[in-house]
């Protein structure tokens, strides 16, 4: 397993207290960068596009959003390197990297796709709406996996079972993770009501959701961690 | 006494069952309608003592042509009050000048449109019964002025609230309904209304014009009775009803028959802007009579006079010369026929009264004895002796004031009867209600807080029934109780249900309840007791476990899912469409179960909450239900899967892989029913694969489609039973298809067309011996497990034939587009404990919440919604060739609740042919209680604080229906585990 952490020096307490300090600041942020993204995506583009909201040109707020979110993350990882891996960083290793990275993403895109499909979005019909929801879906929770973890499979699932994180970055990874789907769920649950409102139109309810439940991930991931860091303990395997 | 926990769970359902049957009765109360057919029945003629009078047609009408101007959510006071007079000039000209009857009308709750229609139409107050006794159609099938004016010949034209269009789809000889679906909406539904106003005005060609606005009551909705559009909406109407008026007025050619005007509303506005309940906004209507016939002297002041709303319906019959409906509870409006001759004046009141007293004899066994009966008894007497008097000598004072008192004596017997008529009509009976849910309540926190021990590895607990029974708390509540039972009883005017019933079964009542409660007092003091005890245990641990470490992702899913769908009960629309939130968990369920399929199996983790570490530590009762830990491993396990944690990686190739796919196997398999009937309300138009299949085009496709799948029926379950269950299953399933070819749903290809489709009754009865055959054959092979003890195989046969005869008589009764949802079941089923549940071993808490969750999602992949419309009573006819109510009512009931009580039944063959503790069968059973009984009990109280709403009576009653219904059967679900529990424990 190929996930080696930055840090090597975890064993001496206080070492590991000042570095989890500024790994936390770190992490609160770059999380702050994120929303900040998510903000701009949906004030901008009113200046440029004509007749742009979030209800009405739902898509195009959609490939904004995800387009700009994919971008700071993308930054941030280069800029921050969480988990850089020393070795083997020949150009063809990056660049077959980079590339199964965009065929995860894809099949994460798909995949997604599939599954609202069997929640009981329409088949034929709104699959535009449908895949673009899956696409920013998959910009909000396998995007950021690929970046922290790279396409490895087991890896990611290994960071959603139970004890299986190594640090700070899986464990904000895991929450705001957890916490987009919770919301992409929880974005359902208004459909079936009877108020007429638009926001209720699939998929915008679900978008809305994932996109709430991002941001509050987000928000809530660098408190969290910060107030456990006494309790939190990696093993760092 | 000590119970097992299957057992003490069957006894409390019952009790629940009986305090659902309490609350039921006292939320739908009998209403007043007469029974008897319609028929051609000659009017009451006039009463006469000699042979002389012979006056016995109908009188003539009085009115031409009447205009109906409903105006819905018309409060009294936007016509009489200073908004009346600011708003309407012309109304209030009318009403205090013109020659008009000016009334406030009373509207019985619950005031809502559709009930309110029906009321001022038939007269009758209606209660839930009659959307249960006209289950197919919203039609209105009782009598009503409708249609008895359609009969006599008028012609009627409507346009408004499309309600009414539903109400009487065949009588408008013209019609243009609209929704009132977008109540944002309250200019364009009153212009699609008066767009034709002045068109038919100018027409000669009708009798009756029913105009619905629904715009005032939108704008009630949108910002209440104070706001400025209000007033707008309130001019717009006095225009229009002054265009009517002057129309009116200038047609009117023979000054005897004048045409009238009504101007009235359905009910009222509460100051908040909505309506539903019973507070005097909303129930207080305005209702004007405006005609030329009401002309008055100079100086007569009339002040608006109280009515019932139900008095329309009689005043319009006698105004039109209409037979007065038969359910009608209300009495003539005198001042319409003020005017008119004495004799006619009596003969009004006379067919009134009659009716009325005819209503009560059919509705009331002691009717001799009611005051308004003797009354009208002696008020006919004395007509019957002024007509004599009127015939022999013309137009005498005497004559007249002898009229007057005859007229008086009318009138209060038409009060009287009115009075003790409503008082026995549709009302809550609270008392009922109250009594029923106490019932059900201490029946569920009974089994809430036996949990832990019900739940022990021994599954027994003690119920403490006899010391609760001597104790002095027992006596002093039943005491209370019965004084309480007593002063309810004896208040002025109840007329409840347990008051009517006798002494000792309303005792009975009392005693159940009080000994519940002292036996929840008691288990709540245990528990207590105990909860203080283990946390010293825990203490001296000094081991605190961590609580995540206990709640695996699956039963904080159960338990999140169990409260969820109790909490979406609390909405119209969650109702409405149930079946959405049980797709919606089912499918969370198999992403959660794939989710943790994969993690054991790509990386063998293995934090599954059986291998924690057991402690006794104090919860609250639904999670511990829902967990089940507190027995520990020992007695949770599903033994026979190997014991070592990393179970799965040892597992040979092919299964392996197909472990991984079943969950998207199951996924598919619950996106296909989903695609096969739309159900609910929103989205119940879309094409779905079922209307396609039964389309009469599609008749090849739905052959072959059923073929297939009787015949894989025929695989997926043959495989478990014995060799002559086997060949009768298969003789059971060839005669279903012929049953199915017999009655023309299906072809044999030899077949060319449908020429001669019979009912079916042979071959659905050859089918019916098969099941009782294989339902014998499982007793029997049950039966000898016990004699010769630890047969284990025959026992396990037994129960999978039961099960077997089960699904043949499902697939006989439900329709066969509907096959596949079995056949999909019967394949989950197998893939779920093949694949999912034997290797993962998942404790029996989780395999019975699983169960349950499966078996509603099947309930609405059948079709099923929670309307009454959606109910198959062609299933109650199968193989009957005469409507028999008990059979027709169980197989209707088993049709449509196949999928649970299939899944039920699933669950005990699984847990006999799994489990190596004895206890797993009663702990499913009293798993499978508390999760029934939870949506019940909270969905009770909910009804109770809802039963104003504005949809009480077209969403959550039904849903009340459903759910009793689903309770009764699982109390029989219960039992049969219990029965099979016993013999389980005997053998
Ligand atoms: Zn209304
Ligand atoms: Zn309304």
């Amino acid at each position: 397993m190929d996930w080696p952490l930055s840090d090597t020096s975890f064993c001496i307490a206080t070492q590991e207290n000042t570095m989890k300090d500024t790994d936390i600041k770190k992490l609160l942020y770059t999380h702050l960068l994120c929303i900040f993204s998510i903000i701009l995506s949906i004030f901008i583009p009113s200046f440029f596009l004509e007749n742009f909201s979030i209800l009405e040109t739902h898509l195009t707020w959609l490939c904004i959003c995800s387009v700009s979110v994919t971008a700071v993350n993308l930054v941030l990882y280069l800029v921050v390197k969480p988990n850089v891996s020393s070795k083997r960083s020949s150009l063809s290793y990056k660049v077959t990297r980079f590339l199964k990275c965009c065929i995860y993403f894809l099949t994460s895109c798909f995949f997604f796709h599939v599954i609202f499909v069997l929640y009981g979005a329409p088949l034929i019909e709104l699959a535009l709406e449908t895949f673009s929801l899956a696409v920013i879906l998959s910009t909000f929770t396998t995007i950021p996996c690929l970046c922290l973890l790279g396409p490895n499979f087991k890896a990611w699932l290994r960071i959603f079972s139970r004890n299986g994180v190594t640090s700070i970055w899986e464990n904000s990874l895991q929450i705001t993770t957890i916490s987009s789907f919770v919301g992409i769920w929880l974005g359902a649950f208004p459909i079936p009501l009877d108020w007429g409102r638009p926001w209720q139109e699939w998929p915008i309810s679900c978008t809305l959701g994932a996109t709430f439940g991002y941001v509050a991930g987000l928000v809530i991931s660098p408190l969290w961690i910060y107030w456990n860091r006494k309790k939190l303990t990696y093993k760092n395997n | 006494m000590r119970l097992g926990s299957g057992t003490f769970a069957a006894g409390c359902v019952v009790i629940e069952v009986l305090g659902v049957a309490l609350f039921l009765r006292g939320f739908f109360p009998a209403p007043v309608f007469s029974g008897a057919e319609r028929q051609a029945e000659s009017p009451a003629p006039e009463p006469s003592a000699g042979a002389s009078s012979n006056w016995t047609e109908l009188p003539p009408p009085l009115f031409s042509k009447v205009v109906i101007l409903l105006i819905d959510a018309l409060r009294d006071d936007f016509v009489f009050g200073s908004k009346g007079v600011k708003f309407m000039p012309y109304t209030t000209y009318l009403v205090e000048k013109g020659s008009s009857l000016s009334f406030v009308a009373e509207a019985k709750p619950p005031t809502v449109t559709m009930p309110r229609i029906k009321a001022l139409l038939t007269g009758s107050l209606p209660g839930f019964i009659d959307v249960v006794r006209n289950l197919n159609s919203p039609t209105l099938m009782e009598d009503n002025v409708i249609t008895r004016a359609k009969a006599a010949g008028k012609r009627i034209i409507f346009y408004g609230d499309e309600t009414w269009v539903k109400l009487f789809p065949k009588h408008f000889v013209e019609y243009d309904g609209t929704t009132s679906f977008f109540v944002s909406d309250y200019t364009e539904v009153d212009n699609n209304v008066t767009r034709h106003l002045d068109k038919v005005l100018k027409r000669q060609d009708w009798d009756m014009l029913i105009l619905h606005y629904l715009g005032l009551d939108h704008i009630g909705h949108i910002s209440g009775p104070s706001s400025p559009l209000v007033g707008h909406k309130l001019s717009e109407m006095d225009s229009i009803l002054m265009k009517i008026h002057t129309a009116l007025l200038a047609e009117e050619r023979d000054p005897l028959l004048p045409s009238l005007l009504v101007l009235c509303g359905d009910h009222g506005m509460s100051e908040a802007g909505g309506h539903g309940a019973s507070s005097m906004e909303e129930v207080n209507t305005a209702l004007v009579l405006v005609s030329s016939a009401f002309e008055r002297k100079p100086g007569d002041v009339r002040h608006p006079t109280r009515v019932q709303q139900t008095d329309l319906a009689a005043t319009l019959s006698i105004g039109l010369g209409l037979p007065i409906p038969k359910s009608n509870t209300g009495g003539l409006m005198f001042p319409v026929v003020e005017g008119r001759p004495m004799r006619e004046q009596l003969r009004f009141l006379h067919l009134n009264t009659v009716q009325l007293s005819k209503l009560l004899q059919e509705n009331v066994p002691s009717y001799n004895k009611e005051p308004g009966f003797e009354q009208f008894k002696v008020s006919e007497r004395s007509h019957r002796n002024w007509i004599r008097l009127y015939l022999e000598e013309n137009n005498s004072e005497v004559v007249f004031n002898l009229g007057a008192k005859v007229r008086r004596q009318y009138l209060d017997a038409l009060r009287t009867l009115k009075l003790s008529l409503s008082r026995r009509a549709a009302q809550y009976d609270v008392y009922s209600m109250a009594v029923g849910t106490v019932l059900v309540l201490e029946a569920l926190v009974l089994l809430l807080l036996s949990v832990p021990q019900a739940l022990s590895s021994r599954a027994e607990l003690d119920v403490p029934l006899l010391s609760p029974v001597c104790s002095l708390l027992f006596y002093l509540l039943l005491l209370a109780l019965a004084a309480l039972h007593v002063v309810v009883c004896t208040a002025a005017d109840s007329s409840c249900y347990l008051c009517s019933l006798p002494w000792l079964a309303a005792g009975g009542v009392m005693t159940l309840i009080a000994a519940l409660l002292c036996a929840g007092m008691s288990a709540l003091t245990r528990v207590f007791a105990g909860g203080k005890c283990l946390s010293q245990v825990e203490l001296a641990f000094q081991n605190p476990p961590q609580s995540t470490s206990r709640w695996s992702e699956l039963d904080l899913l159960s338990f999140l899912g169990t409260v969820g769908h109790v909490l979406s009960l609390g909405a119209s629309s969650f109702i409405e469409e149930e079946h959405q939130t049980w797709y919606f968990l089912v499918n969370t369920l198999c992403l959660a179960l794939c989710h943790q399929i994969y993690r054991k199996c790509l990386l063998g983790d293995d934090c599954a909450p059986q291998h924690c570490p057991h402690t006794g530590e104090e919860f609250d009762g639904v999670a511990v239900a829902l967990q089940g830990k507190r027995a520990g491993p020992e007695g949770w396990e599903l033994s026979r899967a190997p014991a070592d944690p990393s179970s799965l990686e040892a597992l040979r190739g092919s299964e392996r892989w197909m472990v991984l796919a079943s969950p998207w196997l199951v996924l598919a398999c619950c996106r296909l029913l989903r695609s096969l009937n739309q159900t609910g309300v929103q989205w119940a138009h879309r094409p779905d694969l079922g209307h396609w299949l039964t389309s009469s085009d599609h008749k090849a496709e739905l052959s072959v489609l059923a073929a297939l799948s009787l015949t894989m029926i025929f695989v997926l379950v043959q495989k478990r039973c014995s060799l002559t269950s086997k060949v009768a299953m298969a003789f059971g399933l060839l005669g279903i298809y012929c049953y199915r070819a017999a009655i023309g749903n299906v072809l044999f290809p030899w077949q060319q067309d449908n020429k001669d489709i019979s009912k079916g009754i042979t071959e659905a009865r050859f089918v019916y011996v098969f099941v009782l055959g294989i339902l014998f054959t499982g007793a029997k092979d049950l039966l000898k497990s016990q004699i010769i003890a630890a047969d284990f195989t025959a026992r396990t046969v037994g129960l999978w034939e039961i099960h077997s005869g089960l699904v043949l008589l499902a697939t006989l009764l439900l329709r066969p587009h509907n096959l596949p949802v079995l056949v999909l079941s019967l394949a989950i089923q197998t893939i779920m404990a093949q694949f999912i549940w034997r290797p993962l071993r998942h404790d029996v808490a989780e395999v019975t919440v699983m169960h349950y969750w499966f078996g509603q999602a099947f309930f609405y992949f059948q079709g099923n919604s929670n309307s009454i419309a959606t109910v198959d009573i062609s299933a109650g006819f199968v193989g009957l060739d005469a409507y028999m109510e008990i059979p027709a009512m169980f197989l209707t009931a088993f049709a449509t609740y196949s999928g649970p009580v299939l899944w039920a039944s699933h669950l005990v063959n699984f847990l006999t042919s799994e489990a190596s503790s004895g206890s797993a069968l009663s702990h499913a059973c009293f798993c499978y209680a508390l999760i029934c009984s939870i949506p019940v009990s909270v969905y009770i109280i909910l009804v109770t604080s809802l039963r104003y709403h504005l949809f009480i009576w077209s969403v959550f009653s039904p849903k009340l229906l459903y759910e009793g219904m689903h309770l009764l059967i699982t109390a029989a679900v219960c039992i049969f585990f219990t029965a099979m529990d016993q013999t389980n424990t005997k053998s």
